[in-house]
């Protein structure tokens, strides 16, 4: 394939669980190298399934996923939970990738220190996950999917069960990550503020069994803070996600 | 005050019972043959400490080598169960049946085949055996989805995914199984050594009690009883600081 062809691709895919419950149908979706792509529509629909599909834990049941590089790229993945091993330190839950891949403690050592710099939990290497507020968790999840420096981060509704404000706060380290890495990220998530701040491309869900109904480009300044969420390009483009959302849903579904 | 109280109140409740009890054997002149006051009792096992101390030991020896066994018999086979869920299915209810059936029934029969020492033995494995085998099959179960789903993610052999996350997370339901096993096996050989003290054959403590009570020794046989209870508090105590120790820095149970 071409070099700017998706990284992922998926074509027509549909999923139908063994219990019959049809979670996906005729799914059409590119994820662009070096984008930050969000997913977005109420919970059911089938986001966290087309997510573990692009990461290659699922199989569709027709259809099919296909990466740009032939096998499944580098890919780090972050749940709404932490999802963290409470009987290991902060630094040993990072390692954990790389001690997959048979990735000594003292070798990883480099990895895992510049992916706590990266969350801004340097001084927490030792602690455990017990003694870390859940921002800090959530935190570490996302330093653990760092830890392989993948090219592909997908992120299922990381920010979900915490308040706002510590959510605006790893917004915000979100987009610097972003910056920084270089990574191409799929963002999940049931928030229409959260998506246009964070992404530059919106796909809006249907109702299960779940499809993209349309697709909003985000046009924002290089620079997103809280000047950007006050602007009215933001909130114009909540509105014409809202809107999207109310056209798949019905006014009273809308999320 | 009133915390000091709480402490002090189980120890005073069982000094005045005590006393209570002392008193109302001088009171009464109750004949030591119907009822031993708790000071004759200590004085018995004062003077009968050689006999009383050897059974002990006796008791045990099999006691705990009996809940070594089904340890390791209860955790391997649980591996198994986990590994192929099939075996589960064919080999549980004979775990079952074991386990229902009750220990006094069994004895004699085992008595008949073995040696008497090894039927005691074996009484204390089978009624160890089931909580450990079914704590450790539910702990094995029990490691987070999304953990297993993230080992899958980067590629984790079998082994590491035992080692690295089943293990631990089944750790505190091993924990458990192993306290009430432990208490269990005390009363399987106690059981037993009272069927083979019928048949006039054994060492352990069970069996002081069943020849002090042919010969009428009343203060013996509550000799041999405190120490059968002491026994039993000591392995109770024992295995829940076990527990504490190796859980206290990051299981809930023992926050
Ligand atoms: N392994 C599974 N087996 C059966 N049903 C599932 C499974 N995983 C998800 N589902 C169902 O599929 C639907 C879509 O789930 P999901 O993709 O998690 O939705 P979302 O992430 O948008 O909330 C839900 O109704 C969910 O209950
Ligand atoms: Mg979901």
């Amino acid at each position: 394939m071409s070099a700017d062809a998706p990284l992922v691709r998926l074509r027509g895919v549909g999923k139908t669980f063994d219990t019959g419950l049809r979670a996906l149908d005729g799914l059409d979706l590119d994820v662009r190298e070096g984008e930050t792509l969000t997913l977005l529509g109420p919970s059911g629909c089938g986001k966290s399934t087309a997510l573990r599909m692009m990461a290659g834990l699922i199989a569709p049941s027709e259809g099919a996923v296909s990466w740009r590089t032939g096998a499944r790229p580098e890919i780090g993945f972050v749940f709404q939970e932490p999802t963290l091993m409470p009987w290991a330190s902060v630094e040993d839950n990072v390692w954990l990738p790389l001690r997959l891949r048979g990735v000594s403690k003292a070798r990883a050592r480099a990895a895992v220190d510049e992916a706590l710099e990266r969350v801004g939990l340097a001084d927490f290497a030792r602690s455990l996950p017990r003694e870390l507020s859940g921002g800090m968790k959530m935190r570490v999840s996302i330093a653990r999917a760092l830890a392989t420096r993948p090219a592909l981060l997908l992120l299922d509704e990381p920010f979900a069960a915490l308040d706002e404000i510590t959510r605006f706060k790893l917004n915000d380290d979100l987009l610097r990550l972003r910056e920084t890495m270089r990574a191409t990220i799929v963002f999940v998530t049931h928030s229409v503020y959260e998506s246009v701040y964070l992404s530059t491309r919106i796909c809006t869900f249907s109702a299960r069994p779940g499809r993209v109904t349309q697709e909003i480009a985000v046009e924002a300044p290089a620079r997103r803070d809280a000047a950007f969420r006050a602007s009215p390009a933001f909130a114009q483009t909540c509105q014409r996600a809202s809107a999207a959302l109310e056209r798949a849903y019905g006014l009273e579904d809308a999320p | 005050m009133t915390r000091r109280l709480e402490t002090l109140a189980p120890w005073l409740a069982f000094a005045l019972a005590l006393a209570g009890w002392e008193a109302m054997v001088r009171l009464n002149e109750t004949p030591p043959y119907i009822l031993p006051a708790p000071s004759l009792v200590l004085r018995t096992l004062v003077a009968d400490w050689d006999i009383l101390s050897a059974a002990l030991l006796v008791t045990l020896r099999t006691t705990l080598l009996a809940l070594a066994l089904a340890s390791a018999g209860g955790l391997a086979l649980a591996l198994v169960f986990a590994r192929w869920r099939w075996s589960e299915r064919a080999l549980f209810p004979f775990a079952v049946v074991l386990q229902v059936t009750p220990i006094i029934a069994i004895a004699p029969l085992l008595l008949v085949y073995l040696e008497t020492e090894a039927a005691v033995l074996a009484c204390a494995f089978i009624v160890a055996f089931f909580p450990i085998l079914s704590n450790a099959v539910l702990g094995l179960r029990s490691a987070d989805r999304n953990l297993v789903e993230l080992y899958e993610l980067y590629g984790a052999s079998r082994w590491a995914q035992l080692r690295l996350l089943r293990l631990p997370s089944a750790l505190p339901y091993f924990l458990g199984g192993l306290r009430i096993g432990g208490g269990l096996a005390l009363i399987g050989a106690i059981v037993a050594e009272i069927a083979a003290g019928a048949a006039g054959k054994g060492a352990g403590l069970a069996f002081r009690i069943v020849e002090a009570g042919y010969r009428l020794n009343v203060p013996r046989m509550f000799a041999a009883l405190t120490l059968v209870s002491l026994a039993g508090i000591a392995i109770y105590v024992a295995f829940s600081a076990l527990s504490r120790l190796s859980l206290r820095r990051w299981h809930d149970s023992e926050a």
